[in-house]
């Protein structure tokens, strides 16, 4: 357990291989700024990478009071044994209250090792950040299944308590050209094999579609009640005419009858958009999670009791097969196409 | 020939868990256990290893109640050479990094028992809690190297190659042994259990780790419910919206008007 030198709350800015900052750090600055502020302490972009003045810059005009930057070859790609030494290093050094990590791959890799190595608390995939009025500790809250759907959780005793958070679920504000924030840089040594993995390849994955669900305004998404992969051909139909983005529900991933770049929920992307349309998707929790703060949602199903309407704005009790043909052309008459 | 640990966990089969549209809460009567499907897969890419490179051996490593025995009985049967089980009351509980620290203790008592693993693979995650942290902690605990993400393993002379799934394709990585390997879904299933192989892992001897089993090795300060450092809070259900519009109709097609209506009325598309 690293000891707690200051009221500081950190946020991990996650760089690509560019050494630009990942949307989702920038992300967290939002729920990070309204945290410091209530903690009373200073909101810190720890920036980690090579060439990183793109994102040190991009972590000021978010609205980061400090950085602390550590920018060298070995942080040029990510790695387990090299991230999590340089994070723990920095920890221990700067004593922060709390730090938010973006759940992307990488940062659900770190997350954990961190967590492990400083013998603190981690709560993965928050939805969901605030200050305990009771404790002053922070609440994390999750989804989780033991009995119920949502669960804060406190770490009262060990420090820094660690949370990931995935990428949409927090909407990073517009930058403020020109804001600056004082940076501080770090460097930290490697042996000779230190870093035990080796990148070998990399393999962009360009053959299949691109699915850009956590950007995406609209989204129209299948589940179970589509009834196979021809039936998507009503959910795409209706996405087209609408400049939405195609989704779907872990059934209708697992079933096979769609690619898993389209899946939404807990396992999937979780998403955020201006309208959500759910076709023949009963609302597993695991889906809900992913999908429930978006501005409103459309429901359309045949079974009455789907727990998708209770988080549906506008329900329709009724069969998509003849809903969504209906629908497309009334908007497509609407729209004059 | 290499010697492989392969981690599951029994869960609760969550597509299976239905909201009571009454009360709000889990209904989790009845809902059938299986083993972790992303452990499944793990198992899968030891087997296909063990496949190449006979002689290698897989063992099955579970914490969980006593009926865990079934899932780990399941996995003998696609791949698996023995098993054992973590259980007691003691363990209960415990939450990611006390449940990590638990199976790293249970892993050096069984390479205690019979040498070192060159690898050990979980599942990314457990479907019922989804946080991808036992396998990584675990790790930790160990001083290994890990390689999260992957699809599909080699296990080369001096190293370990894997298939990464990364935000924007793929990458391969190397390790070298000894290292832990998480694993997401494949391309491909794991195989079926044949009748015999399910004969064979019904009769088999599934052995237990207590508490006492451990004891020695284990600080008992960092287990169970007191020893884990998250403690949830309190749980409730989230709101439900209230405000929401549900449209019933005779017919589909007189209920796509009114959708259509509603949704023009109030600018949503």
């Amino acid at each position: 357990m690293a000891e707690v030198k200051n009221k500081n709350l950190w946020v991990f800015i996650e760089t690509d291989d560019q050494g630009s900052a990942k949307s989702v750090g920038l992300e967290l600055l939002v729920p990070g700024r309204r945290l410091a502020d209530k903690q009373g302490g200073a909101l810190v972009a720890v920036v980690l990478g090579n060439n990183t003045d793109a994102a040190v810059a991009a972590s000021a005009e978010h609205g980061a009071d400090e950085i602390i930057c550590v920018d060298q070859p070995e942080l040029a790609h990510y790695t387990t044994d090299a991230y999590t030494k340089v994070m723990c290093t920095l920890v221990e050094k700067y004593g922060p209250t709390t730090m938010l990590i973006g759940a992307t791959n990488n940062g659900r890799d770190l997350g954990p090792r961190v967590s492990c190595r400083l013998n603190t608390g981690l709560t993965a995939d928050c939805t969901a950040l605030d200050i305990d009025d009771e404790t002053g500790n922070m609440a994390w809250t999750r989804p989780a299944f033991g009995g119920t759907l949502l669960a804060p959780s406190l770490c009262p005793d060990q420090r820094p308590p660690l949370g990931t958070v995935r990428p949409g679920v927090f909407k990073k504000e517009e930058p403020v050209a020109g804001r600056t924030a004082p940076v501080t840089r770090e460097h930290v040594d490697f042996a000779e094999g230190e870093i035990r993995t080796q990148l070998l390849e990399t393999i962009c994955e360009t053959a299949g579609e691109l699915v850009d669900l956590e950007n995406a305004e609209i989204i129209v998404s299948g589940g179970r009640g589509v009834g196979g992969p021809e039936g998507f051909a009503p959910v795409r139909e209706l996405a087209a005419v609408l400049g939405a983005t195609v989704g779907a529900s872990r059934a209708a991933v697992d079933a096979g009858w769609i690619s898993h770049a389209h899946q939404v929920g807990q396992t999937g992307k979780t998403v955020g958009p201006k309208v959500y349309i759910a076709c023949g998707i009963s609302g597993a929790i695991q889906h809900l999670a992913g999908m429930s703060s978006s501005d409103v949602i459309v429901a359309i199903n045949k079974d009455p009791d789907a727990p998708i309407f209770n988080v549906a704005d506008y329900g329709l009790v009724g069969d998509l097969k003849v809903v969504l043909p209906i629908l497309t052309e009334k908007i497509k008459q609407a729209k004059g196409l | 020939m290499k010697k492989i640990l392969v981690c599951v966990k029994q869960v609760p089969d969550t597509t299976e868990i239905k909201i009571d549209p009454v009360k709000k809460t889990l209904i989790r009567d009845g809902v059938p256990s299986i083993v972790n499907p992303f452990d499944a897969y793990a198992l899968e890419l030891a087997a296909r290893i063990k496949d190449k490179e006979p002689g290698t051996t897989v063992t099955l490593l579970c914490m969980g109640p006593p009926q865990a025995e079934n899932a780990l009985r399941e996995c003998l049967a696609v791949g698996g050479d023995k098993a054992y089980l973590v259980s007691g009351r003691e363990f209960g509980g415990s939450d990611t990094l006390a449940t990590s620290y638990i199976l790293a203790t249970a892993v050096r008592k069984l390479e205690a028992l019979e040498g070192k693993f060159d690898l050990i693979f979980c599942g990314k995650q457990a479907i019922d809690g989804d946080t991808a942290q036992v396998g990584p902690e675990m790790a930790e605990h160990l001083g290994l190297p890990q390689i999260t993400y992957a699809v599909e393993a080699t296990a080369e002379a001096d190293r370990v190659v894997v298939k990464k799934e990364v935000e924007e394709g793929f990458e391969m990585i190397a390790a070298p042994y000894p290292c832990v390997v998480t694993v997401t879904k494949p391309s491909f299933d794991p195989r079926f259990p044949s009748i015999k192989s399910k004969m064979a892992a019904k009769r088999a001897t599934i052995q237990v780790l207590a508490f006492a089993d451990l004891e020695a090795d284990i600080d008992s300060s960092r287990i169970g419910l007191k020893g884990s450092p998250t403690k949830v809070k309190k749980t409730f259900t989230p709101e439900v919206k209230t405000s929401g519009v549900k449209l019933t109709a005779e017919t589909s097609e007189e209920g796509a008007e009114k959708l259509f209506a509603v949704l023009s009325e109030n600018h949503v598309l």
